[in-house]
């Protein structure tokens, strides 16, 4: 482990280059890279520092958050209790308090939990309105930016943070200029399976591009195959988190100071309009006012927005950084067909990394299937021995009594799914609002979230579903079923409510991240999103945000961020 | 009976029978509380309990041993669950004592009720305690029993149930900190 260095403790009063807003998957980043450019920078993140070693291999305290939503507290994500929220499906509906987001709140946030699937974008992810043309309901359109633009800061995001992968393995793949630093994980028998079921259809299925070492690297363990990983923290540090990546690297320049339990209520501009401090409440929920002069804001695609239209004041009603009036609104979410299968003999997929291969042959969309929508499909097991008693039986499977057990016997080695991760379009009206009435226990307003899928995300998902099904026929399962396909209330990827795009009209933020109206404002997260990729998100933010961080770095080295004074 | 939901979205919404599976209503400090609470506890777990009356514990265990009977392997009574109720009534599922309360109350009228004469749920032969279980599954209680049961049995050990890891070689589950491959039939197939 890094030897920490002597962290600094800024003063408050006293502005530094920047605040950054959230220490996840893109603020990790970010502030590694401008501290290590030299720049002093103030983390603010409102969850806990939960070092490695106190990741421990217990359900009970690390639970699925899968299947709790309507849950009380969480260890490593947003804790409903404090922080409700509410639903409605429409503009129509009253929202009604229920658990919408679900995001990574420590230090790391959603990268210490997530399974690690590190899917680049395509080329074609960044020019899809240009393709296939407008779709109707929607405010589908191309990135200001193209693969070209990326390519160097993916190729960066996987060389530092570590990701293992074999080049060339897919035929789909968009250009690279470097091979990953490690192989991939050893295949499990849920990819051995998906092999054989995709190669048996004529497809190409390849070895996963996993944020998880299958090598020692940068002085990190390997993977232990220990099997806590997705929803929980690696206590090796095998997992290529922001916590155990760049968070150490941040530290050590003696530039970063990290501030955990800060959470922030308000950025602060002053009369010309620019950004001059941010305030937030501190573990003793104490209201506090870091100075700064400049802010980079990595909350997430739920708590950016939010935190832009409660940081309204005389010069900006509408919110801060919303006179497009577009802060919050196109939100796009995590859209997935789930199909589990048994098979005669024992998987024991619970061992080991979630995923290790992956088919992208339906990536891309094809006008002949009569919609839009593409995806990308994995083999995996979602679940630890309560989450999978509870909800992974096959259905009509009895939930108590002698078969219940019996079933819990035979099936909990024999399981594996088969998941399809696929587009979302983006609509105006699907949204992160303030709501009127729910307050947080700070006494903020909660975010109210309103969604609905559009037809072709359903079209497409039942397409995939049928997809998943011939996979697991062709795999050899000797019993497969699908979960039903409908518009989901509850979203664990956010994506898409501070859009990037060069008119100021129709977007919050420029290609470089900077917000149009704010020009010491920096909105870097999966908020930046324009269209929703095949919803493994967390490899283009990261690659977004080392982009926005070389930007932010060479402008401000060269006075071209302008600050309160 | 009831049967398993198929949709991870169902239960995302709490309806495996219509009813909010609320145990899952804890929190972390809670938890940590609760572990201690087992580790202290640990000396003294045979018959005591803090929530439960013996005689109420009886009920709760006859009940959990229908849920995951004892058969040609150990179940929910060999695995401790009741240790893992009581323990949670008394630290992070406090909120839930009122189900356990009226839930009482439940079991002896549908008792009367269905085999007139009868004293105690405990006490009714094993087709009669399936009988009254299904005509209650549906209720608020019979869903937290069954809940804390299928938990208290394949929870980590720590907690108080799944004691000598009962439920987890059950089902085939090894803890440990780290695994070597192959780890199944079929990657242990391609690497032959």
């Amino acid at each position: 482990m890094t030897e920490p260095a002597k962290l600094p403790k800024f003063d408050q009063k006293a502005p530094v280059d920047f605040v950054v807003i959230g220490a996840g998957g893109a603020g990790g980043v970010v502030a590694k890279e401008l501290s290590a450019a030299g720049f002093q920078v103030v983390v603010l993140e409102q969850g806990p520092y939960i070092r490695p070693e106190e990741f421990v291999h217990d359900e009970l305290r690390f639970r699925n958050a899968y299947i709790s939503p309507q849950i009380g507290r969480e260890v490593l994500t947003n804790d409903h209790s404090l922080q409700p929220n509410t639903f409605r499906h429409n503009e129509n509906e009253k929202a009604v308090p229920q658990a919408a987001v679900v995001y990574g709140k420590c230090m790391g946030g959603g990268t210490v939990h997530f399974t690690g699937n590190y899917w680049r974008f395509h080329e074609i992810d960044f020019i899809e309105r240009s393709r296939w043309g407008p779709i109707s309901g929607t405010g589908f359109a191309d990135w200001p930016i193209t693969y070209a633009d990326l390519e160097p800061y993916y190729t960066k995001a996987e060389w530092e943070l570590g990701i293992s992968g074999l080049a060339g393995a897919s035929p789909f793949d968009p250009p690279r200029s470097k091979p990953y630093p490690v192989p991939p994980v050893r295949v499990k028998s849920s990819g051995v399976l998906l092999e054989r079921g995709a190669r048996k259809l004529g497809l190409h299925p390849f070895p996963a591009p996993l944020a998880v070492l299958s090598k020692p690297y940068n002085g990190r363990n390997a993977c232990q195959h220990c099997g806590f990983c997705e929803w929980f923290g690696c206590e090796w540090g095998a997992k290529s988190s922001s916590l155990a990546s760049v968070i150490p690297m941040a530290e050590a320049t003696g530039r970063c100071e990290i501030r955990p339990h800060s959470y922030v209520r308000r950025i602060s501009t002053d009369k010309r309009g620019r950004v001059d401090g941010v305030i937030y409440f501190d573990s003793l929920r104490r209201e506090q006012f870091q100075k700064t002069k400049a802010v980079v804001l990595c909350a997430n695609g739920a708590e950016t927005p939010r935190l832009l239209l409660m940081s309204e004041s005389n010069l900006f009603p509408h919110g801060l950084a919303n006179s497009s009036g577009v802060v919050g609104k196109y939100f796009m979410m995590d859209l997935a067909a789930v199909t589990q299968g048994t098979f005669e003999h024992p998987l024991n997929d619970y061992k080991s990394v979630e995923v290790t291969r992956i088919v992208h042959d339906f990536y891309d969309s094809d006008p002949k299937r009569g919609f839009f929508g593409g995806g990308g499909i994995d083999a995996r097991f979602d679940y630890y021995p309560i989450s999978f008693a509870l909800a992974a039986l096959p259905p009509g499977t009895p939930t108590w009594g002698k078969d219940f057990k019996r079933a819990i016997e035979r099936n909990f080695n024999r399981t594996m799914m088969v998941l399809c991760h696929t587009t979302a379009l983006p609509i105006e009206t699907n949204s992160i609002t303030l709501d009127p009435k729910v307050k947080d226990a700070w006494g903020e307003p909660a975010i109210r979230l309103t969604y609905q899928y559009h037809p072709d995300d359903a079209k497409n998902l039942n397409w995939f579903k049928d997809r998943a099904l011939e996979l697991l026929d062709a795999a050899g399962a000797t019993q497969k079923w699908a979960l039903p396909i409908d518009s989901p209330t509850i979203g664990v990827h956010l994506l898409g409510t501070c859009r990037m795009g060069n008119d100021p009209k129709t977007s919050v933020v420029d290609k470089f991240h900077r917000a149009h109206d704010v020009p010491n404002l920096f909105i870097v997260d999966g908020s930046s999103f324009v269209t929703s990729g095949r919803n493994q998100p967390t490899c283009t933010i990261q690659a977004l945000a080392y982009r926005a961080a070389d930007h932010i770095a060479r402008a401000a080295k060269a006075g071209e961020i302008p600050n309160a004074t | 009976m009831t049967t398993s939901p198929g949709s991870r979205r169902q239960f995302l919404k709490g309806t495996t029978s219509g009813l909010t599976t609320a145990w899952f209503a804890l929190h972390w400090p809670a938890v940590l509380e609760a572990h201690e609470h087992a580790r202290v506890a640990a000396a003294d777990s045979q018959g005591n309990f803090e929530f439960f009356s013996s005689a109420q514990a009886g009920e709760i265990e006859a009940m959990a041993a229908q849920i995951i009977p004892t058969d040609n392997s150990p179940g929910a009574h060999e695995a401790g669950v009741i240790y893992f109720i009581d323990r949670a009534l008394m630290t992070f599922d406090r909120d839930r004592q009122p189900v356990y309360r009226d839930g009482f109350a439940l079991l002896k009228s549908h008792a009367t009720e269905m085999f007139p004469g009868s004293t105690a749920f405990s006490q009714l032969n094993a087709d009669q305690q399936t009988q009254l279980l299904t005509a209650i599954e549906r209720t608020e209680f019979f869903e937290t029993v069954r809940v804390h049961t299928i938990i208290g049995f394949l929870a980590n050990p720590v907690h108080g149930g799944n004691r000598n890891e009962i439920g987890w070689k059950l089902i085939g589950f090894e803890s440990r900190p780290s695994f070597k491959p192959p780890f199944g039939y079929y990657d242990a197939e391609e690497q032959s």
